[in-house]
């Protein structure tokens, strides 16, 4: 009844929605849609979550010549499973003086940015659940929001450390965001549409990454090291800061509601990288040159659901080398880097990225 | 250098030292589960070996004859530091020249005061003790650390002088 294909999704979302209508009226179908998309993505987060504590910990560990969690099933790989149940059973404790509405509002604040980013990622042809024309301009707004929940749950917790985090964190967003637009838009320049669709589309002959040649490279060096700030992660884990600051901004936070924190962490680092993806190394799309046909008919053997997912796990790769190489940047040498370095050479890769387009010079 | 240049060569510069750092990662990184590995220590029990200079718990070797080389002459008592030695001596005749000597009768080791200084073979004139290999000495009562390292029924080897 359910026509499938692994390469184009479309086709079994179609016939979803043609059975459903079958039966129910388009309100209730719309609404079935709806929970069904929402279960399936909540799903999509706290299994891409759980497989990427894994991976951290394991990548962590080899960077570090150990074996990493190895007793929990073979190589390991149910430690995170019960490391999320043993979360799941501990008390939520509040401390007397926090503010309690912001304290356990801002668990929710942080998930829920981060879970409004991955409704708008596109993981294969057709399994894309919102296509907006301002895709990249949304994508990079909800994956900003998340700050707002660091920044009350630093403030609600009633304890410095989580203040100074907190404040360090607001001060590190507001000014990474910049560069992080700044590198997109070096790309929206030479596709000329911010919908993530044709975005992915202007790729077919190539990624952008090797059409868009020089300013390409400096707009993806930019995008890493900005990407790397916006998730909080390491070398610009200033907001959590384990020798300084004990825990940084979820110091108070116990149980699940630190689970929160941390599966937002990891879905901001997957949204971030899908970004990267999907923007500079064609999202889906297989690898293709030009108008080798014959070249590009075998890569095309690859389901494009594949090719995302490589791509994004390379560049998760990619940052959770960053983080276990690079020493932690102080507060001054962060804003030194942002504002005097990443921000002057964005805005001259923005006008070079202009006079290229201006006078054709790219594939 | 004006400041320009300073700029720029300062980020040549910031980039070629952080990809070092990345190459010196991603060295270890690929080779972590070939070559350079933490060792898996109580699991490798049965091939585990100490290294050379390895100072663990002081040992008396003894050899076939149940023979060792202490003359109970206390040099190491004197030289520890920590009082974790104890010679406990007496006074023999011997059968041949009739003369009274001095023999061991117990070699006491506190290995819970001891802090593995090396001093006491160093002053050992017979090299009748060393630094041993052990290293699992938790027990649940102290008076299990103290030993003597002399076997019961164990003499002086003959060709050992004071």
């Amino acid at each position: 009844m359910l026509a499938f294909s692994i390469y184009d999704f479309s086709t079994l979302t179609k016939s979803i929605h043609e059975s459903l209508l079958s039966t129910f009226s388009p309100g209730w179908t719309m609404t079935i849609e709806w929970t069904i998309i929402g279960l399936i993505l909540i799903l999509f987060a706290a299994i891409a979550v759980l497989i990427l504590v894994y991976v951290e910990r394991k990548v962590a560990a080899f960077f570090q010549l150990r074996l990493g969690p190895n007793r929990v099933g073979p190589y390991g790989i149910f430690q995170t499973v019960a490391d999320f149940i043993k979360l799941l059973m501990k008390e939520h404790i509040t401390s007397k003086n926090a503010d309690k509405f912001l304290f356990n509002l801002a668990p929710f604040i942080i998930v829920t940015a981060a879970l409004l980013g991955i409704g708008a990622i596109p993981f294969a042809l057709g399994l894309h659940v919102f296509d907006i024309n301002i895709g990249l301009f949304y994508l990079t707004a909800v994956s900003s929001v998340g700050v707002l929940g660091i920044l009350i749950g630093g403030w609600a917790g009633n304890n410095k450390y989580s203040l100074i985090g907190a404040l360090r964190s607001g001060a590190q967003i507001v000014s990474y965001e910049l560069s992080i637009t700044l590198s997109l838009l070096v790309i929206v320049v030479l596709v000329g549409s911010l919908q993530l669709s044709d975005i992915i589309a202007s790729q077919e002959n190539g990624w952008w990454i090797f059409k868009g040649h020089i300013s390409a490279w400096i707009a993806f060096v930019i995008f890493m090291i900005a990407g790397t700030a916006e998730t909080n992660r390491g070398p610009f884990d200033l907001a959590e800061a384990e020798s300084e600051l004990t825990a940084g901004f979820h110091t108070e936070y116990s149980g699940i509601k630190f689970a929160m924190f941390f599966l937002a962490e990891y879905l901001s680092l997957f949204i971030i990288t899908s970004i990267g993806a999907i923007v500079f190394f064609g999202g889906w799309m297989p690898f293709h040159i030009g108008s080798w046909e014959a070249f590009n008919n075998i890569m095309d053997y690859i389901p494009p659901i594949v090719w995302f997912f490589s791509k994004v796990s390379a560049l998760i790769g990619l940052i959770m080398w960053f983080k276990w190489t690079f020493p932690r940047l102080r507060i001054d040498q962060l804003l030194n880097l942002e504002w005097k370095y990443l921000l002057p050479i964005n805005l001259f890769n923005l006008i070079l990225v202009s006079f290229i387009v201006l006078m054709g010079w790219y594939f | 250098m004006n400041e320009v240049a300073k700029y720029f060569s300062g980020i040549a510069q910031g980039v070629k030292t952080l990809l070092t750092g990345m190459k010196i990662t991603g060295y270890y990184f690929s080779h972590a589960r070939t070559e350079i590995i933490t060792q898996q220590y109580p699991n490798n029990r049965d091939t585990l070996k100490m290294f050379d200079r390895f100072r663990g718990v002081v040992e008396m070797p003894h050899d076939e004859n149940n023979e060792h080389a202490c003359t109970g002459c206390q040099a190491c008592e004197i030289a520890c530091p920590n009082g974790s030695i104890e010679i406990l001596w007496e006074r023999v005749v011997d059968p041949e020249t009739g003369k009274k000597k001095k023999t061991i009768d117990k070699h006491v080791y506190h290995f819970s005061m001891c802090t593995l200084c090396n001093l006491c073979i160093i002053a050992c004139p017979t090299d009748a003790i060393k630094m041993g290999q052990g290293f699992e000495y938790s027990v649940f009562d102290r008076k299990q650390l103290t030993q003597v390292l002399n076997n019961p029924g164990s003499k002086v080897r003959a060709d050992v002088k004071d």
